[in-house]
């Protein structure tokens, strides 16, 4: 009880950041001090002070303005990427648990493969071939994001269709698309809802750790991961040009991270099993 | 190489730590090492890796802010690369451990008399350890990943370094080496946890009945 008070705190504290953040978003161009991108070459690198609370990078941009600006990227490329792997992954392993027996075995196999590369190589791989831009960050993100729920879907499917309800649905003559949608997958939903907000703060952190390493979406678009990388060349002089989007990546996944540990909690005591297996 | 250091050090924060959050579940300790632990799985590597050249190399002195060489150049990178690990592990530690200290054994040698103390590290940690180590296995391959990312901050001529300049010079030969290596090294990995398990756990086992 006192451990379940402690992470609902968490869930509450994690979904108030994640609505702020959502509101930052949207509102950016009212919210920014300056315009993100214009380019003051003698305003280059001034510390934090009342007019650029944040300090300006080399070229003499706003920092705050880009981070905030940044939000948007970040939760774009981050739902994106979470939706479409939960769709590849649920729609898998629906059928894969479904249908059992050679369909499964075989889908299966593929999820493994994609499974034998660690995903961030993967991903770094696929985006560098791909080439820059935010459209195939999120197809490399989503490459490598999906087999999760391809296997816990699969896993649900597999204890949920022994149930009577389902036998009932199936003699009743309903097609098999119709029971895979209406009737196994609200059963199987909760921890599809766990995996994807832990999958937002995943995505998010892994479009950062590409761009940070200059592969990805490119400048001047206003992005977490290439401030980073760029203000590391100034850490001796500038350190607060590393300081504040490291910053600000890290409580956007935590607040994510928080949310999904939540939830996992409180939807349903067997959710927490199927995920750790 | 590298990835052993962080094993190693995450290993070495994260067991301990996990074990006594268990065993003072619900006090201080415990919320204050959860809070840290997910803070750990959260912290951008790259970031946390800037941080630390800032204050152990660049304001301290302690460390070499880059390079290749003694021992003295892994510390910061295993540091890095340790803390996401140190914290799935220590989340994972604790859980774990209260699902086994729930067990009737752990009655059973309580009633015994035996010390608290030799009942968590002797009989309860033992069995706690295997979903710790399949996770770990798993964790592994994203500790390759975070290679990369950790020696191009550190500038350590390592395959991750590698493949990334090769991505960038579109060296495709190299890339297909270095993707394939990777998961060669990865799937080894995998292999050995699934080794490892009959030894700790002699019920399991392979073959088919």
């Amino acid at each position: 009880m006192k451990e379940n008070i402690f992470k609902n705190r968490m869930a509450a504290t994690g979904l108030g950041i994640i609505v702020l953040l959502i509101l930052t978003a949207i509102f950016a161009p009212v919210l920014a001090p300056h315009d993100p991108n214009e380019q003051i070459l003698q305003n280059a690198l001034i510390t934090p002070c009342w007019k650029y609370p944040l300090g300006t990078d080399e070229f003499g941009r706003c920092v705050l303005s880009r981070i905030i600006f940044g939000t948007q990227t970040a939760l774009f490329i981050g739902i994106s990427v979470a939706l479409m792997s939960a769709l590849i992954g649920v729609g898998i392993g629906l059928i894969s648990g479904f249908y059992g027996g050679r369909v499964d075995e075989i889908l299966m196999r593929f999820v493994d493969i994609f499974l034998a590369f660690p995903g961030l190589i993967l991903a770094l791989v696929v985006a560098g071939l791909l080439g820059p831009g935010m459209l195939n960050v999120i197809v490399a993100l989503t490459l490598v994001g999906w087999m999760g729920y391809a296997r816990v879907v699969r896993g649900a499917v597999l204890t949920e269709k022994e149930n009577e309800f389902i036998e009932t649905v199936e003699s009743l003559g309903a097609s098999d698309g119709y029971i895979m949608f209406r009737h196994l997958l609200p059963n199987v939903i909760s921890p599809i809802i766990v995996m994807a907000s832990i999958g937002i703060g995943q995505a998010i952190l892994g479009a950062a750790a590409l761009s940070f390493l200059g592969i990805g979406v490119q400048p001047p678009t206003a992005m977490w991961g290439s401030m980073l990388s760029y203000g590391k060349d100034y850490l001796q002089t500038a350190p607060y040009l590393t300081i504040f989007p490291g910053l600000i990546i890290m409580i956007t996944v935590l607040a994510f991270n928080f949310l999904g540990d939540g939830l996992r909690d409180s939807c349903d005591p067997r959710c927490g099993k199927l995920m750790s297996e | 190489m590298g990835s052993i250091f962080s094993l190693v050090v995450s290993l070495i924060i994260a067991i301990p730590a996990g074990v006594i959050s268990a065993e003072k579940q619900h006090s201080m300790i415990d919320h204050i090492t959860m809070t840290s632990a997910l803070i750990g799985t959260s912290i951008p590597s790259f970031w946390l890796g800037l941080l630390l050249i800032l204050v152990f190399s660049v304001k301290l002195g302690w460390f070499p802010v880059y390079g290749y060489g003694g021992l003295q150049y892994i510390v910061l990178p295993a540091l890095t690369l340790g803390a996401g690990l140190a914290g799935i592990t220590t989340r994972l530690t604790r859980s774990s451990m209260l699902e086994v200290l729930n067990q009737d054994y752990v009655i059973t040698a309580r009633s015994k008399g035996l010390s608290e103390k030799r009942i968590i590290y002797h009989h309860a940690l033992k069995n706690a350890l295997i979903p710790i180590i399949t996770v770990i296995g798993i964790q592994l391959g994203h500790l390759l990943g975070g290679t990369v990312i950790v020696e191009s901050i550190f500038a350590w001529p390592g395959i991750g370094k590698l493949l990334v300049d090769s991505i960038y010079v579109r060296d495709f030969a190299t890339v297909q080496a270095c993707v394939l290596l990777f998961a060669i090294i990865f799937v080894c990995i995998n292999l050995l946890v699934d080794v490892l398990y009959v030894f700790l756990d002699p019920r399991i086992s392979y073959e088919k009945e």
